[in-house]
């Protein structure tokens, strides 16, 4: 519970700074604003992953079927915030550039391809039957979706000599101090935040699982 | 050569088997019995080293090429002749002299002439007498049998009966089955599920 | 080695059930062909050479797409691959037999392919050439394992395309920019990468998906 807390508070605290207090950008404007929401969200789906694949090497290695769940609700928060992501990173095009999409826009792009990947994981675990087989199963997928990403990200850069040049720069890690200060918090309350979700989703498919289990035991007396 | 003491097999919620405690001794013949979904079959899987328990600890001598295995499926390919399915898993079993021992038991089992026909026109009981084959065909020392008589008229169940009682006492059994009186002459122990 | 002849008795095997089955070889082949027909009749008149280029590839992409649907439909059925399983063999054996395999079909259908497109829309070059045959690898050897994944559960002839193509997106800017592309050595040497990388992942993994 004192994570939700953290969470809650960390995150209005970076929205506020983020909306109030950070310095405006000369280029982009008010507009750049939505940086301090986009780049962590995508920076907390990454995590996710890599969180995910993490348990799911766990699960491969040592076989103890908790792992499971871990790596799933780990990839569920990575794909929530990369739906996130492609959301708020199309506002942020719309907002600057004035198009909802951007083939130049490497973020983006990459997290298409990670969106049709991890869609696929949960069509995937829908589509075996419950077990430690599933359980495998979807852990090497979810080691295949990582090495995936920087593979993608490299496709995407070669790509852009004939996909779409890169017409447009945005803010880097050139930032001020106070912008970077200002950038830190949020991707603190964005982390929290993912990790308040995971604990909780985590926690209820555990109970969920013991409640079952509970059920199965009585029935046969 | 078979302990196992609180094993366990579950799939998510639902438990398979739990915490079964056996031994089978070295040129033993166990008997496994128990209704449908009792876990015979699982049982088995998991001393095949198909499945992995979830619970519990097994320990079975000998590797993989020391144990022959007969499930519910005779895990043969459709569109392959008898023939060319063992030639198959001799090649992967490493047997010696494999033409000869293919066609020993192809003999036994009464299925030489039907060695060059796709096993996708087989019948039951030709299909269950080839899985005997195949289960045979590396000489293991440990053979796990799945309702072993499954599919087989009477000609196949004593062709069955004269392999079982040759085998008795040099190979290790353990034999999931509906009807233990047939084969309780041979049986060393049981284990109800 | 025993480990090599184990893999080639398999890929034997896998090279024997497609033959027999008679369906998968002349289905890709007629697809391939009907596909660039296809592409033809899409494409605008004066459209850039870069454009034809990138379909070629999505040709490439889904027949390879109709061959390896199927790459373990004979061992789901009936459990067949339980048989595999429980030999003293490798597993990874079982997924590098069917690597080759499939390489071998899909060599065949491009064999078809190349000179058909080298016919309807404009010659093909070493560098594409090249980009094929390592896109090959890493087609194979990503769509052995994904296959087996998708063979494990319900609507696997749905899954598969679902699974793959996603994965199969790399492969695309490879074999384009190799064509188009200003440094296609570049292009090629991301290509091999992908096939380094996902196929060493897809060897050592491979145990984990066929076993309980």
């Amino acid at each position: 519970m004192s994570v939700a807390v953290a969470a809650a508070v960390v995150l209005v605290a970076g929205v506020a700074l983020a909306l109030l207090w950070a310095p405006e950008d000369d280029d982009q404007g008010p507009s750049q604003r939505i940086f301090y929401l986009h780049v962590p969200i995508a920076l907390t789906a990454y995590a996710g992953f890599g969180w995910g694949a993490w348990k799911a090497l766990r699960l491969l290695w040592t076989g103890g079927q908790r792992y499971d769940l871990e790596s799933y609700t780990a990839i569920h928060m990575g794909t929530i915030f990369g739906t996130l992501t492609l959301v708020t990173g199309s506002i942020w095009a719309r907002t600057s550039w004035g198009v909802w999409w951007s083939w130049g826009e490497r973020q983006l792009v990459l997290f298409l391809i990670l969106f049709l990947f991890y869609a696929a994981y949960f069509m995937l675990r829908f589509s075996l039957p419950d077990g430690p087989g599933r359980a495998r199963i979807s852990a090497v997928y979810a080691l295949f979706g990582v090495v995936l990403i920087p593979i993608s990200f490299l496709a995407i850069r070669l790509a852009e000599n004939f996909i779409h040049p890169v017409v447009f720069t945005r803010d880097g890690p050139q930032m001020s101090g106070d912008m970077f200060f200002t950038f830190c918090v949020c991707l603190a309350g964005m982390l929290l935040l993912a990790g308040t979700l995971y604990l909780n989703e985590l926690a209820g498919k555990r109970l969920d699982l013991r409640l079952r289990e509970l059920r199965e035991a009585l029935e046969l007396g | 050569m078979i302990r196992a003491r609180g094993l366990e097999r579950r799939y998510g919620a639902k438990r398979v088997l739990r915490g079964v405690d056996f031994e089978v001794e070295r040129g033993g013949f166990t008997l496994v019995t128990g209704k449908n979904g009792s876990g015979k079959t699982t049982l088995l899987r998991l001393v095949a080293g198909l499945a992995a328990p979830t619970a519990g600890e097994l320990e079975v001598d000998g590797e993989r090429g020391q144990l022959g295995f007969l499930g519910h499926e005779p895990l043969v390919y459709r569109e392959l002749t008898a023939i060319e399915n063992l030639r198959l898993y001799a090649r992967l079993y490493r047997v010696p002299e494999p033409r000869e021992r293919i066609g020993m038991l192809l003999e036994r089992f009464a299925l030489w002439d039907a060695r060059n026909d796709r096993t996708g026109s087989y019948s039951r009981g030709m299909l269950q007498r080839l899985a005997l084959c195949r289960a045979l065909l590396h000489e293991p020392e440990l053979l796990l049998l799945d309702e072993p008589y499954s599919g087989l008229d009477t000609e196949g169940a004593e062709l069955l009966d004269r392999e079982l009682a040759e085998r008795r006492g040099k190979v290790t059994f353990l034999v999931a089955t509906h009807y233990p009186e047939r084969l309780a002459p041979l049986a060393s122990g049981a284990l109800a599920l | 080695m025993t480990y090599v002849r184990d893999v080639a008795a398999l890929a034997r095997k896998d090279l024997l059930l497609e033959l027999r089955a008679r369906e998968t070889l002349p289905a890709m082949l007629l697809f391939v062909l009907a596909t660039l027909v296809a592409f033809r009749f899409a494409l605008p008149a004066d459209a850039s050479e870069r454009a034809s280029v990138g379909l070629l590839w999505v040709a490439i992409l889904f027949t390879a797409l109709l061959g390896i649907t199927r790459a373990f439909i004979p061992e789901r059925e009936q459990r067949v691959l339980d048989g595999l399983v429980l030999a003293p063999v490798d597993r990874s054996a079982i997924w590098l037999g069917k690597v080759l395999a499939t390489l071998a079909f899909l060599g065949a259908a491009e064999l078809v392919a190349l000179p058909a497109f080298g016919l309807f829309f404009e010659g093909v070059t070493w560098n594409t050439v090249a980009a094929v045959v390592l896109a090959d690898v890493g087609i194979s050897a990503v769509g052995a394992i994904l296959a087996a994944m998708a063979a494990a559960g319900r609507a696997r002839e749905l899954l598969f395309p679902i699974l793959f193509l996603p994965l199969s997106l790399p492969i695309l800017v490879g074999g384009v920019g190799a064509a188009v592309g200003d440094d296609p050595a570049r292009y090629l040497a991301f290509l091999a990468l992908y096939d380094g990388v996902f196929a060493i992942l897809a060897w050592a993994s491979f145990e984990y998906v066929v076993t309980e």
